[in-house]
């Protein structure tokens, strides 16, 4: 187990490297002159090159990805070239927003998926059933900037039933939750679903109903905890889709996360924050897949890790 | 031997002093109102700041030395009660108002001034607006990093502080009413370093009372502010992150004052035909000029022909509609709200069998083909293929490339874009005077790799009769210089390295509890609308 977890933190920092590496290189090619975009429209030729060298743009790339990765081991991610403030309290005053934010997601599609999973399983082959699961196909394949903007034209503003988009309150995280929520809803009521139908037809719930237990009772102490564990398991690489959904969904609520800070540093090329978010979330992913790997033993005894 | 001189404009204000600080009859103090953008304000230290929505901001948190009338271009004296100017024009003296406090409770002195225009010009502070400055004596070597300060700024005593110019400057009160030149206590800038910016100490009307990053901004009223009554509100809730749609909701059901992005394209018609929004919705000029570059230094545009042709063969009416009228045609690089705008240049007629004509005469009767670069944002890619449409009858195939901002403006000043549509990137004008359209966009200055003159266009003659012009100061030569300019701006047609299109529009929209003169809602320059004098009414 320890000689697991030290091969998969070495091949959790290479992959960090490996994803500082690249994207420094695809911001260094980019078509597109920070530095300009410090400068503005009215800056000299000479204040231009002045901010150049004050930044250390002018030096080679792989002198300026040195810099920057030494400050980064140092714990320093810079600071951002328009706000001037550092990178790391940017992201450290919007993380406990994209994480409230992940959570209420992994909340809402538990809750939506594993309901409706359970039901459509209950009713196989009945027209619920073929309904939820065209529902749910609809849910996997809708666009989140569709569904973002649905959700806050019916619930909010024909409704009235939450506030349109902001963050502070609870009813301020349901709708947001919902819209990245909602695709993981439909892969996990279509994952429960054939979870659900392989555990009904095994042994001991045919035991379990022969001893006379009641239906729902079977349902909710027997089947819903075997049925349950392998998606526990996918949790963790939800994380992974989660962070491309932020930056979307957040945009549209006015969700003051890590997402909408990418999508603004990457309009601006403000090559310091996107390299900031790119890690961090690139951690958080890390950080998933390998908390789920471990999980995993402790759901299911019958896997070893090695 | 000084001479006491004061500009036309500047007697005037200076006449009626009370004219615009009066308070507004109708004004009731107090109140609080919500402003909403969907960027980050990302920063308001006045040597930095550069954007739309905090350069208003700034404004109302830190003064300059001059100032505008609230609503108007008219300069009037700011922290500096008055001012002389040598008969050379070459020094001004300043004379600073006294009892100016700062938010930290000091009082503003000299210092304070030489210190704030040393700080932005010093290569350290990497102001994008640092050569603003450059007429003022010794601007060189402390843009360098040669010397430590400006020699041309010097302290007289705590009232008094007197700038020297290498040039004659006609812009340059224009200059000190621009926030790069705006005061800052050196205390407060050396307390927090380069995170000033999120901890902002001016003389505003406003201070800061709370930033909670990414999401808010409260703005308080200074209540010492030397402008007795102003401001009316108490505060400013400035709420970041809302997309432009979803603040048109929140204020269609009473939550948000004044959406700082404007109304969203798409919901433009559907405001403006419900009587009850539209009242609430103030039009204005702004100093904005939508235009066609011509790279005059690459075929077929260094034909000037072919340039001619272009100015022909755009259906700007019809491009005009395609954006709901928010824009009016223009026939020249100024906006017609601009000192030294030609108001009887008829402009080059929309003409096709005429542009043909042209094409013939540049030997391009069978057609030629290129490329127009775009901003990928909506309308622009519409307008795009509008200019496109338009071009194709003449005979220029033109291919559309539609890219990020950042791509866009550098394939501009890298020369390797032959046309742009400039929508999304257009000169908006820093301060009002007609030579902040010539410099960086058309004069040879520009015209260098990484330059904003994106046709490449350099007339060595024009700008020569700019520098005359800028060097027309004395208050009888207002009217001369104006004529100077509106000449330059003439020529620029006659060689036209630009197809002028159209002029936006500024459409504010409010709440219905807002009070204070339309103007205010559309100022020319504090964009978008004039925090300090705006007030509620309920």
């Amino acid at each position: 187990m320890a000689a697991y977890l030290i091969r998969r933190l070495i091949q959790s920092a290479l992959i960090l490297l490996g994803v500082s590496v690249i994207t420094f290189l695809l911001l260094y090619i980019l078509p597109a002159d920070p530095v300009r975009q410090i400068a503005g429209r009215s800056a000299t030729p000479e204040v231009v090159e002045n901010i150049r060298r004050q930044l250390g743009l002018d030096q080679p790339v792989w002198v300026q990805y040195g810099h920057y990765l030494w400050g980064l081991l140092h714990g320093d991610m810079g600071r951002s070239y328009l706000q001037r403030s550092e990178v790391a309290t940017l992201i450290a005053a919007r993380l406990p927003a994209t994480l409230q934010l992940m959570l209420g997601a992994i909340l809402a599609e538990l809750l939506i998926g594993l309901t409706l999973g359970v039901i459509a399983a209950l009713n196989r082959g009945k027209p619920l059933d073929t309904g939820l699961m065209i529902a749910s196909f609809a849910a996997v394949s809708a666009p989140q900037f569709v569904v973002a903007l649905l959700l806050l034209y019916v619930f909010a503003v024909k409704l009235g039933w939450f506030p349109i988009g902001g963050y502070g309150t609870l009813s301020h995280l349901i709708l947001p939750s919902i819209t990245m929520g909602i695709m993981g809803a439909g892969w996990y009521s279509r994952m429960m679903r054939s979870s659900m139908l392989d555990v009904l037809r095994a042994d001991y719930i045919r035991t379990a109903r022969a001893k006379g237990l009641g239906r729902m009772r079977v349902v909710l102490r027997h089947a819903l905890p075997n049925a349950i564990l392998p998606i526990i398991a996918m949790i963790g690489m939800d994380i992974g889709i989660f962070m491309g959904g932020v930056v979307v969904v957040e945009s549209v609520f006015g969700w003051p996360g890590i997402g909408q800070l990418a999508w603004q540093a990457i309009q601006r090329v403000d090559i310091p924050i996107i390299m900031g978010v790119t890690i961090t979330s690139a951690c958080a992913i890390v950080l998933g897949n390998l908390l789920a790997d471990l999980i995993t033993p402790f759901i299911d005894p019958r896997i070893k890790l090695r | 031997m000084k001479k006491l001189m004061i500009s036309t404009a500047l007697s005037l204000a200076l006449a009626l002093p009370a004219a615009a600080q009066d308070p507004d009859p109708n004004a009731r103090p107090g109140g609080d109102i919500i402003i909403t953008y969907k960027d980050d304000v990302a920063t308001l230290d006045p040597a930095i700041g550069y954007d739309w929505q905090n350069w208003s901001m700034i404004k109302s948190v830190f003064d300059g030395l001059m100032d505008y009338e609230p609503g108007t271009t008219t300069l009037r004296p700011g922290l500096a009660e008055s001012y002389e100017m040598s008969e050379d024009g070459l020094t001004y003296t300043f004379h600073l108002r006294p009892g100016v406090k700062f938010h930290n409770g000091r009082e503003m002195v000299a210092e304070d001034v030489k210190y704030s225009l040393d700080r932005v010009t010093d290569p350290e502070t990497q102001s994008p607006g640092a050569g603003f400055f450059g007429s003022i004596k010794g601007y060189d070597e402390a843009a360098s990093g040669a010397a430590k300060g400006l020699s041309g700024v010097t302290v007289i005593d705590p009232a008094t502080v007197q700038i020297e110019l290498s040039r004659p400057d006609a812009t340059f009160l224009h200059i000190m009413a621009l926030n790069f030149s705006y005061v800052v206590p050196k205390e407060a800038v050396e307390e927090f370093g380069a995170d000033f910016g999120k901890h902002p100490v001016g003389t505003g009307a406003y201070s800061l009372g709370e930033w909670s990053i990414g999401q808010k901004l409260v703005f308080r009223k200074n209540p010492d502010y030397w402008i007795a009554g102003i401001p009316y509100l108490d505060s400013i809730t400035v709420e970041i992150g809302q997309e432009p749609v979803v603040a048109l909701l929140r204020l269609q059901n009473g939550e948000v004052d004044v959406p700082g992005d404007g109304i969203p394209p798409a919901k433009f018609q559907e405001v403006m035909s419900d009587p009850e929004q539209a009242a609430r919705v103030v039009e204005g000029g702004q100093l904005h000029t939508g235009y066609v570059t011509m790279n005059v230094t690459t075929p077929p545009f260094d034909k000037p022909e072919v340039r001619r042709a272009v100015n022909m063969a755009l259906n700007k009416d019809r491009i005009v509609q395609m954006i709901n009228n928010r824009a009016v045609p223009a026939n020249q690089p100024l906006p017609p709200s601009m000192p030294g705008y030609t108001a009887d240049y008829a402009g080059y007629a929309f003409d096709v069998e005429a542009a043909k004509k042209l094409m013939a005469d540049a030997g391009l009767a069978d057609g030629v083909e290129t490329e127009l670069y775009v901003m990928n944002t909506d309308p622009n890619p519409r307008i795009a293929q509008a200019i496109q449409q338009d071009l194709s009858q003449i005979g220029i195939r033109a291919e559309i490339r539609a890219l990020a901002q950042a791509n866009v403006i550098e394939a501009g000043g890298n020369g390797s874009a032959p046309m742009i549509w400039s929508g999304g990137m257009a000169w908006i004008a820093d301060f009002p005077d007609p030579s902040n359209f010539y410099g960086p966009i058309l004069g040879c200055a520009g015209a260098e790799p990484g330059g904003w003159n994106w046709a490449k266009y350099c007339n060595a003659d024009l700008d020569a009769a700019a520098t005359a012009a800028d060097g027309m100061v004395a208050a009888d030569q207002a009217d001369a210089r104006l004529s100077a300019w509106s000449d330059i701006y003439m020529k620029v047609m006659e060689d036209a390295p630009w197809a002028p299109v159209f002029n936006e529009q500024r459409f504010t929209m409010k709440s219905p509890r807002m009070g204070g003169a339309d103007a205010l809602y559309v100022d020319p320059v504090s964009i978008p609308i004039n925090y300090d004098y705006v007030y509620v009414s309920e």
